[in-house]
């Protein structure tokens, strides 16, 4: 008999990775690539660096820039105001599992659906649309994000670090401050990272919620692209995905300790 | 308090039940710990020892009893208030915490008196203050040099090896200076050499610094090497209190005497004062003060057992060989008399079948009570011929009618246990099987209640497993039953305590429960005026009406 030599067909544990990565290379590396090329790239695709300029010595860009960045952390801070008590209430219930799972489900809804029916319910109670219905579209649609995180560390907290902590003379305020907040620091920075970043890259919300009277940076990209100004379009993204580099870089920084915090338990 | 009591007690717990689900995890548990004791409650898992000892730390509230702290009632106090601190079973170190930091943390949170003031009118107020950072730092660098971790403290905490990690729990609760030491297993997750040393360390730290311990382990070695007096206790109840020497050489019941190691557990008679019959034999012993012919549990340790040779004089029975496994400084010798197999530890090897005499002094048979010698279950007829059992209804053979209270006795041998949960009638759990020389004696929970059968079987049943019980109909007796029969209940006693400190202990209860007597009157007097006074206002308001 002959023998067959069947290596080349083997499924190992590797040939499950090679859809996510040819997934991975074409859906995320080369346009990564092509962002990059563009950037230097003229109308005539000439090399040219005159896109950064362009962008740079426009303060207009700037503003929009500041502006998306500020959203963003307003929203990003209401949504961890709003996120944590509910998130720490969720995790002392045993139900606490399915009422997350009930501020989830809505997000079954399409945003854009649920944007517009946002600025529908906005028109007719007669409210003004501007900055403030912005930032409410955002929170309403990135509140889940914060909530997720937050309750899967709040939950995950040994209870004997609380016993601990109380056996040792602190009043119930007191093991919170010190034990309970150091111990979910970790799903903050992921709640944090998780809302800010989609915040300060998203565009429909702003247009739809304001009428188009707030204008964010996320949006900005989308015109450029829109009126074919590849280029410049291409720089936005570069200097948004900086943003997007360095707000994850220092979440993990923070982060740091908090793993540490899972380690140890084992 | 106009004198001080004869028993210098830390803590006291009176009646204390606890309550989960329906299903009682600790038993109307009573006992009192003296100041400077080292106890351990000792007992297997499951059998509510930890629930005590959280409740002593205030983690749970009993729900009923008392628990007695200093001669106050700290019941309701919560865990912050409480001056005892506790050694987690997991060290339950703050992972976010340094080393230094964790054992400070008690530190930075306590208040200290700071001397008094007057104040305007002219009363004294007494003044509270922090600890300084500089004594903060004293206090933690001399409880690291305790436990010999000197240079650790800027440590972080998932960076030590457990016994470093058990060292620092034990100095972040002994920093605060407690009254009272807790400790939940705190050995349980160390290698058999450190946790040696450990004991060894926690007995030095006991003596040197004089307060009070109490240890939860479920390590008969371990209560026996470290404790002033042990807390036996299995499924919620107290089984035994009393020093180690005692625990060991005269253990309460058949329960305690094959959890306190290996011993052979026989059933026997006990014919007269001073005589036993067990194995076929009539046997002299030194115990007193049973029934004539009462069925009794006779344990003999395996170091207690002599083997002797077949034709010598001195020997109460011969027996034969069946195994001979040498255990490193003895052998551990199985021997068969009349189909009874007893365990025996020797220097010397012995043939298998070889025919050996035994020989035990009459002071090493140790004879106790039987827990019980039949299942009785307090029931009514449901039917004709038919009586229910733990909420099933059984067939039996019966002349009562329908409605009678009646008394079910169901003999052990006669509960057949089926290895299918879902054949027999009745669902149960197996609590434990214990070796009584030719047969288990097993103990089974019967699912939804918490009634426990106890079954005679030749095979052992392995703990935990679900299994179910049939009863033949002809085997179920019932007797009639008085309802207005008054159920005692019995009380554990304190061995440790001298009939004089006892009597104080009992002394105290019935001044307790006189004091609380005597508020009730005064509470039912209270009532009964102000109803009389309603009632005479009442009056009064109807003649204005009608007036």
């Amino acid at each position: 008999m002959k023998k067959i030599k069947f290596r080349k067909l083997k499924l190992t544990k590797k040939v499950f990775s090679f859809p996510y990565i040819l997934f991975m290379l074409l859906f995320v590396v080369i346009p990564l690539v092509l962002i990059l090329v563009n950037a230097f790239l003229d109308a005539d695709n000439n090399l040219t660096l005159e896109n950064f300029k362009d962008f740079f010595a426009s303060d207009a860009n700037i503003i929009v820039l500041g502006n998306s960045l500020l959203v963003g952390v307003i929203t990003t801070m209401l949504c961890l105001i709003l996120g944590y008590p509910v998130s720490y209430i969720l995790s002392k219930m045993p139900s606490g599992k399915i009422i997350v799972l009930l501020y989830i489900i809505p997000m079954g809804v399409n945003f854009l659906i649920r944007t517009l029916a946002t600025k529908a319910i906005f028109l007719a109670i007669g409210v003004e649309l501007g900055m403030g219905t912005v930032v409410f579209g955002m929170v309403y649609n990135y509140l889940p994000f914060m909530i997720l995180p937050l309750h899967t560390s709040l939950s995950s907290i040994d209870h004997s670090y609380i016993e601990a902590a109380q056996d040792l003379g602190a009043d119930k305020a007191t093991t919170f401050v010190k034990t309970i907040l150091p111990l979910s620091v970790s799903g903050i920075c992921s709640g944090i990272t998780m809302v800010f970043i989609p915040t300060i890259s998203t565009y429909a919300i702003s247009q739809l919620l304001s009428n188009g009277k707030v204008f964010l940076f996320g949006d900005s990209i989308q015109l450029s692209f829109e009126q074919g100004l590849y280029g410049v379009g291409s720089i936005m993204s570069i200097v948004m995905l900086i943003f997007v580099l360095v707000s994850n870089l220092i979440m993990n920084t923070f982060n740091k300790d908090a793993n540490l915090v899972r380690r140890s338990v084992w | 308090m106009k004198e001080k009591a004869l028993v210098d007690n830390i803590i006291e717990l009176r009646n204390v039940t606890k309550t989960y689900n329906g299903k009682d995890a600790v038993k109307n548990a009573s006992f009192t710990i003296k100041r400077g004791e080292f106890v351990t409650i000792l007992g297997p898992s499951g059998c509510g020892k930890t629930t005590t000892l959280r409740m002593i730390a205030g983690f749970e509230i009993p729900t009923s009893g008392k628990i007695v702290f200093n001669g106050k009632d700290i019941t309701d106090t919560p865990p912050h208030l409480r001056p005892v601190n506790t050694v987690f079973q997991k060290y339950a170190l703050f992972p976010h915490l340094n080393v230094f930091n964790n054992i400070a943390f008690g530190l930075k949170l306590k208040v200290i008196p700071n001397g008094t003031k007057t104040n305007r009118k002219g009363e004294t107020i007494q003044l509270f203050r922090k600890y300084t950072k500089a004594e903060i730092k004293e206090k933690v660098d001399n409880a690291l040099k305790m436990v010999d971790l000197e240079d650790y403290g800027s440590r972080n905490v998932a960076s030590l090896s457990g016994g470093q990690q058990q060292r620092v729990a034990i100095a972040r609760a002994l920093v605060n200076e407690p009254e009272v030491l807790l400790l939940d297993e705190p050995l349980g997750a160390l290698d058999l050499k450190m946790r040696k040393d450990m004991q060894l360390e926690l007995m030095d730290m006991h003596k040197r610094l004089g307060i009070t311990f109490i240890y939860v382990t479920h390590d008969q070695e371990e209560a026996l090497t470290m404790s002033d007096k042990v807390i036996v206790m299995r499924l919620g109840e107290i089984q035994q209190i009393a020093t180690p020497e005692k625990i060991y050489d005269e253990p309460a019941n058949a329960f305690v005497a094959d959890f306190i190691g290996e011993s052979t557990i026989l059933s026997g008679t006990m014919i007269e004062d001073c005589k036993v019959e067990f194995c076929n034999q009539i046997v002299e012993c030194v115990d007193k003060g049973f029934k004539k012919n009462e069925p009794i549990d006779v344990i003999i340790r395996p170091e207690d057992v002599k083997i002797k040779k077949a034709d010598d004089k001195k020997i109460i029975f011969t027996a034969k060989v069946q195994s001979s496994v040498f255990k490193g400084d003895h052998y551990q010798i199985t021997l068969l008399a009349n189909e009874n197999e007893i365990i025996a530890h020797d220097t010397e090897t012995y043939e298998i079948g070889e025919e050996v005499g035994i020989y035990v002094k009459p002071f090493d048979l140790h004879i106790m009570h039987k827990t019980r010698i039949i299942n009785e279950i307090d029931s009514v007829i449901t039917g004709e011929n038919t009586v229910e059992i733990c909420g099933v209804d059984f067939e039996c053979v019966t002349d009562f009618k329908e409605g009678t209270p009646v008394k079910v006795l169901i003999d052990f041998d006669d509960i057949d246990i089926l290895d299918d949960p879902e054949e027999g009638a009745l669902q149960a759990k197996i609590l434990s099987s214990i070796w009584k020389g030719n047969y288990y004696q097993t103990i089974l929970s019967v699912e939804g209640t918490s009634y426990h059968f106890f079954a005679d079987t030749e095979d052992e049943w392995l703990k935990g497993d679900l299994v179910s019980i049939n009863i033949a109909k002809d085997k179920i007796i019932t007797e009639k039953r008085d309802l207005n029969e008054e159920v005692q209940e019995s009380i554990v006693k304190d061995e440790t305590l001298t009939a004089e400190e006892q009597a104080a202990v009992e002394e105290s209860m019935k001044e307790e429960i006189e004091k609380f007597d005597a508020k009730e009157e005064i509470v039912e007097e209270a009532e009964e005026k102000l109803n009389e006074e309603i009632g005479k206002e009442n009056d009064a308001i109807n003649e204005e009406v009608e007036g």
